[in-house]
């Protein structure tokens, strides 16, 4: 069954003012347990609006959401219990911590859900690990680390409430770059050992490649297309159509294959790409040797 | 949620009301108060109404505005209306029941207070519906300024409010993402009692008062950055000038306020 399943969302925003802004469109999809969903799109194509109606912080003006079969916003009393099975990581969600320490602070929403004291300092512990948080930065207040520090506090905040799916909007945004693999090293490490849907929102084409099952296109408030990333990567020039790029690698390969060499043009990460190579290389010189023999 | 608050209720458009200078608006708002405590009867304060009326039909402010003006003040209105009532003892009795006395000079005055109340609210309401905060502040710098040789910082308060008012939407923005942002940790901010309501607000304002700190600090730096050091010498984008509108605005205020006097006059002779 579907974790997530959307039917006809959408979303207006200033409906009935001269400032009104349809900012989802008619989106259907659903998301299988287990999948590592990407989401792409430009600013402003909806995809931080939809997110948000996954774990009902906003009510579709129309459509419907329905988390583990069951619909979002039919009973208002039982909105915070599926709240709690979509985790949501904000945009720079090193802005939302507050407590004295961090380890406090990974406790609150653990703490939120009415778990019993053994069960919080079992999860915080061990999301604390999982993100490489070691214990003495626990003790520590949060406005004393840097940044990336912080971030991987505010994530863990999230990932402690061991949410079905977890869901992270640019999570890597405003890092450098040794901070931005860090990251995504950790939410890739979180779902391997936890087997949880992830749904990562991302700018980066090359994180998206690197790291998902599925990628979701938004532009324009509407769904582009969902779906492999090899299918979408096909699409390269309709991509580039509506402002999105298709990562460096796979452009290089388009070219290659444009310029005579015999490799496909569906690589799209650097890995597959030079396996890809080697492989067309050690095939040319063993037909060379034949054909020296 | 928090977005549907409107700051300042700045009206935008294109009226003769709205094309005055900021400066003129605020001391002829200041007039139109004086006008209605001069008006000593419901006559006079008729001309108040005329003028309210007549303004709000230049400036093409929706009518409905008035209304909204008014209604905070309701309470107030209908409180001071009652303690007029009830409480005055002189003149004609009207009504004896038990220990109510209601008296005819009881009810003209609650009559008049009431509607000067309403004529000062809605009139000076005015204001702010065509006059930008920005404007506002603008106005009062220049008409504080002869403060300035008392040692008074006028500059800087204005400087203040302008960033105060500047930063109130940002403000608000944050506050909603915050919001959500906890909310999606199972914060419960919209049931339970009053006080667990606002023990669910600390995970919201001191993150918020956080990254305000972080802000007004970054502000610092840029403006420093482009060389602002105070008011000394600071030259405007926009120049305040007074216009011809403004000139007919203060001739019709003070066509208003003889108005006002004449009615009072005859009253009294009569």
């Amino acid at each position: 069954m579907a974790v997530i399943k959307t039917e006809d969302l959408t979303y207006v925003y200033g409906e009935g003012t001269p400032f009104r802004k349809v900012a989802v469109d008619h989106v259907s999809l659903s998301v299988e347990e287990g999948e590592f969903i990407g989401v792409i799109g430009h600013t402003g194509s909806g995809k931080s609006t939809l997110i948000q109606h996954l774990n009902g912080l906003l009510k579709p003006t129309e459509g419907r959401v329905l988390i583990d079969g069951e619909e979002l916003w039919a009973d208002k009393a039982r909105l915070q219990a599926i709240r709690f099975k979509v985790g949501l990581v904000f945009q720079y969600p090193e802005y939302q911590l507050f407590e004295e320490t961090c380890y406090k602070d990974i406790a609150y929403g653990p703490k939120n859900m009415g778990l019993p004291e053994n069960e919080i300092d079992r999860r915080v512990r061990e999301t604390a690990r999982l993100v490489g948080l070691s214990d003495d930065v626990l003790d520590k207040s949060p406005f004393e680390l840097s940044g990336g520090q912080k971030r991987r506090v505010a994530i863990a905040g999230v990932m402690a409430m061991e949410p079905k799916v977890l869901i992270l909007d640019e999570p890597a945004s405003g890092l450098d770059p040794k901070g931005r693999s860090r990251i995504l090293g950790l939410i890739r490490e979180y779902h391997k050992e936890k087997k949880n849907t992830v749904m990562l929102v991302s700018h980066s084409m090359e994180d998206v490649a690197k790291h998902c099952s599925k990628i979701l296109v938004m532009n324009k408030a509407k769904v582009f297309c969902y779906d492999t990333p090899a299918a979408v990567f096909g699409r390269a020039g309709e991509l580039e159509r509506i402002g999105l790029s298709v990562p460096q690698i796979t452009r290089v390969f388009a070219r290659l294959k444009a310029m005579g060499c015999r490799v496909d043009d569906d690589v799209y990460t650097v890995g597959y790409g030079r396996e890809m190579l080697l492989g067309a290389l050690s095939k040319q010189t063993a037909n060379e040797r034949e054909s020296e023999a | 949620m928090l977005k549907d608050i409107t700051i300042g209720q700045y009206f935008p458009g294109n009226s003769p009301i709205h094309r005055m200078d900021s400066r003129v608006k605020l001391v002829l708002t200041i007039a139109y108060i004086v006008l209605l405590f001069m008006a000593d009867n419901i006559y006079g304060l008729l001309i108040g109404i005329a003028f309210t009326l007549l303004m709000y039909t230049i400036s093409r402010i929706p009518p409905v505005m008035m209304l909204k003006s008014l209604k905070p003040i309701i309470p107030i209105i209908l409180i001071t209306s009652a303690l007029n009532l009830f409480f005055i003892r002189s003149g004609e009795v009207l009504v004896k029941w038990k220990f109510i006395t209601i008296t005819r000079e009881g009810v003209d005055t609650a009559v008049f207070m009431t509607v000067r109340i309403i004529c000062l609210i809605v009139g000076t309401s005015l204001l702010t519906y065509t006059t930008s905060p920005i404007d506002l502040t603008d106005a009062l710098e220049r008409l504080l300024s002869p403060l300035k040789k008392l040692r008074v910082p006028v500059h800087e308060l204005a400087m203040m409010m302008t960033i105060a008012l500047r930063f109130i939407p940002t403000l608000i923005e944050e506050t909603d993402k915050i919001m959500a942002a906890q909310k999606a940790r199972g914060a419960q901010m919209e049931t339970g009692s009053i006080m667990k309501r606002a023990k669910a607000l600390v995970p919201v304002l001191i993150p918020l008062f956080v990254s305000s700190f972080r802000r007004a600090e970054e502000l610092a730096l840029a403006m420093e950055c482009r060389c602002y050091h105070g008011g000394e010498g600071r030259t405007r984008m926009k120049q305040l000038k007074t216009s011809a509108v403004d000139y007919i605005a203060i001739a019709v205020m003070a066509v208003f306020i003889a108005g006002v006097v004449v009615v009072n006059h005859l009253t009294k002779g009569a």
